[in-house]
């Protein structure tokens, strides 16, 4: 077995496994806390529609805070949006999800994946950079916050060294120059294993957190 | 501790009521080993940690915008004050505990252990700044209620015995005598009979039944004594059956506050027993907003299930009565502006009704460019007002109020909350500022039309 067949087998599932169990652990850790039942007279007993409504009232900022965080919401949009861009609009990465799974759907065109990789890039480039500079988020930021943020522009980087052989071909099953593919999967492994771990959860406890608040909201007649 | 009130006896003479600026402070409670202390803030902290808590404890993602939402910070540029910082220690403690990888956590200490020296430093960021007021809650992306939390942490900083001096000796004060001011049940009845006397008006106390109980916070029975008067022209005229009671009329809750459960829990049931031995069918609540969050949204919690009555605040009563034709208001032909109470307004759901109120009224309102669910807090919420070391972060939070006020150049200014008051009489007097803060009960008193 050499590289490339180890990412595509063992290491694969392995860390597909580990995402899944690790998540699968972190939620029900989560919910197997204690809930104190709300005695207090609802205001209104629509709280799964509050939930779903601070779902989707906090994916932009209120009106009154665009001066202080409207920078900083836009450039995790670009890398969010760019990062969802790459991974799922990608012809090879189709193609690699297809052969594992039979699921496909179109690509986006060479322009907006060449502006998607580029607004990922810039994007975490300057999340990086708020971090070591911005006095607030020096104080937040731990091992998790730089971890996660490497791990997350690592199939990136990884990837620009594959880029060249796949970007207007097919997807070959067998690439010219397998090691550089490997460690491009390697990479995005290292992210499912440490996606469970640490904030990169975010893409899944968000709607707990924002739907438990918004609940908690709805049911006191607060706005979300 | 106990001769605490003897050595530092309630200021009734400022603008702001309080105990007299401590010469000495203790803000640590009792005599006890250091190792107590953190045991007992542990159990606290681990106690609250249920699932929200835990939730809100996994899902922040260190973005750092809560911090702008916050008066503290905003006015400071501080990062201490960012208030998912405040948290820290709660947060340590979760992750070295009860987190789903606390073991992890533990072995390779990838969150230290709270230590009482680091609780200590962290009293000025739970109590001094913070006001619970619940405006970072509304700008993080993950929906995170971070206030919530912060009332939960106080409550292991409770255990330990580190509380703020001031807070500390006025909660202590409500759970032995009854009220945070001195306004013990037979200083209440003297108030109540005296102001009857006076403004002619009927204060009826401790009838064995009636439709409505009302009650008051001691800084209304202590400091704005016209407060009460109003509540009774008001309850007069729309014609109910209501009392006082001299079992259960403190609204104000210092227990929660502080951080002591138990107290609150105390105080709580105090109001509830009172009501229900008249039989009220409806428990109306001061302008104050803790009292709005103790009662209205934690008081059947203390009961153990729902309370056999209705909790309104009294800007909700208002607006009730001026909706059912109850309540006939001639018109005020001026331009105001209200300050929304956040335990109310933000936290409590009730941003309409007193708008319902001023519509009554007939005033030209001109909200603050922040207003509603988003305004600002007085700064004195959350029993900040009440610590005299925070008095100079207290007024750099009151400044934005101020300059948002004054932008509107309304004629009138008003609020619904006691607390909020006098931390405005306070800022006022500290300023020099032209404004005086008013009450939305007393305006309504004031222009009952028959
Ligand atoms: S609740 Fe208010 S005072 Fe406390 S941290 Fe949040 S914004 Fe600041
Ligand atoms: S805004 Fe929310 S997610 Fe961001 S740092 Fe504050 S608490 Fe954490």
């Amino acid at each position: 077995m050499d590289l490339l067949d180890f990412a595509r087998g063992p290491a694969l599932w392995t860390s597909i496994a580990v995402c899944i169990l690790g998540l699968a652990w972190r939620l029900s850790a989560i919910l197997r806390r204690p809930a104190r039942p709300d005695w207090s007279e609802p205001r209104s007993t629509a709280t799964s529609a509050g939930a779903l409504r601070m779902i989707v009232r906090r994916t932009w900022h209120h009106e009154t805070f665009r001066e202080r965080t409207f920078l900083s919401s836009l450039n995790a949009y670009a890398y969010h949006v760019g990062l969802a861009l790459v991974f799922f609009g990608f012809l090879p990465h189709i193609e690699f999800v297809r052969r594992l799974t039979g699921l496909a759907w179109p690509a986006v065109p060479g322009w907006l994946f060449v502006l998607a990789v580029a607004a990922t890039f810039v994007g975490l480039g300057w999340a990086l950079i708020a971090r070591l500079t911005n006095p607030v988020l020096k104080l937040l930021s731990g091992f998790d916050d730089y971890f996660s943020w490497g791990v997350t522009i690592l199939p990136l980087i990884t990837g620009m060294a594959v880029i060249s052989l796949a970007l207007d071909q097919p997807y070959p099953a067998r690439p010219l120059a397998p090691v550089p593919v490997a460690i491009h999967l390697l990479s995005l492994e290292l992210l499912l294993v440490w996606l469970p771990f640490g904030k990169l959860s975010h893409a899944f406890l968000v709607f707990l957190s924002r739907g438990y608040t918004g609940a908690a909201f709805a049911r006191k007649g607060a706005e979300p | 501790m106990s001769d605490i009130d003897a050595t530092h006896p309630v200021d009734l003479e400022s603008k702001r009521f309080s105990i007299r600026k401590p010469e000495v402070r203790y803000d640590k409670q009792g005599e006890r080993p250091d190792s107590d202390r953190l045991a007992a803030a542990m159990q606290a902290f681990v106690q609250d940690m249920g699932r929200a808590a835990a939730t809100y404890l996994e899902s922040c993602i260190h973005c750092g915008n809560c911090a702008e939402a916050c008066h503290f910070y905003v006015q400071t540029g501080d990062p201490k004050y960012t208030p998912i910082w405040k948290l820290e220690p709660f947060k340590q403690a979760y992750k070295r505990t009860v987190g789903p990888f606390a073991w992890l956590y533990r072995a390779l200490n990838l969150k230290h252990a709270v230590t009482v020296e680091q609780l200590q430093e962290w009293q000025h960021l739970l109590y001094d700044s913070c006001t619970v007021c619940g405006r970072c809650s509304m700008i993080c992306p993950m929906g995170i209620d971070i206030a919530s939390l912060v009332s939960q942490a106080r409550h292991g900083m409770f255990a330990a015995g580190l509380v703020p001096h001031e807070l500390w000796a006025v909660a202590e004060r409500a759970e032995r005598e009854g009220s945070p001011l001195g306004a013990t049940p037979k200083v209440f009845a003297d108030r109540v009979e005296w102001l009857a006397d006076d403004f002619e008006v009927e204060l009826p106390l401790d009838r064995p039944e009636a439709e409505v109980l009302v009650t008051f916070s001691s800084i209304e029975i202590m400091k704005y004594p016209a407060s009460l008067v109003a509540t009774a022209r008001i309850l007069q005229h729309a014609g109910y059956s209501w009392t006082l009671s001299t079992k259960g009329y403190e609204a104000t809750n210092f227990g929660l506050l502080s951080g002591n459960a138990a107290w609150q829990r105390d105080m709580t049931m105090k109001l509830v027993d009172a009501a229900i031995a008249c039989g009220a069918k409806v428990l109306v609540l001061p302008e104050c907003g803790h009292a709005y969050t103790a009662l209205r949204w934690m008081g059947a919690n203390a009961y153990g299930k729902p309370l056999p009555f209705r909790v309104l605040h009294i800007s909700e009563f208002l607006a009730e009565n001026v909706q059912n034709g109850r309540l006939r208001l001639q018109k005020v032909p001026k331009s105001l502006a209200f300050h929304d109470p956040c335990q109310v307004s933000r936290r409590g759901g009730a941003v309409a009704a007193p708008r319902v109120v001023l519509a009554a009224l007939g005033v030209e309102l001109r909200e603050t460019r922040d207003h509603g669910s988003l305004g600002w807090c007085c700064g004195g919420g959350g029993g900040v007002v009440t610590i005299h070391r925070a008095d100079p972060l207290r007024y750099k939070a009151f400044e934005i109020k101020m300059s948002q006020l004054d932008a509107t150049g309304a004629e009138l200014t008003v609020t619904s909350c006691g607390n909020c008051r006098q931390t405005f009489d306070d800022g006022q007097a500290h300023f020099g500022w032209a404004r005086t803060m008013g009450s939305l009960l007393e305006l309504v008193a004031a222009n009952l039309r028959d």
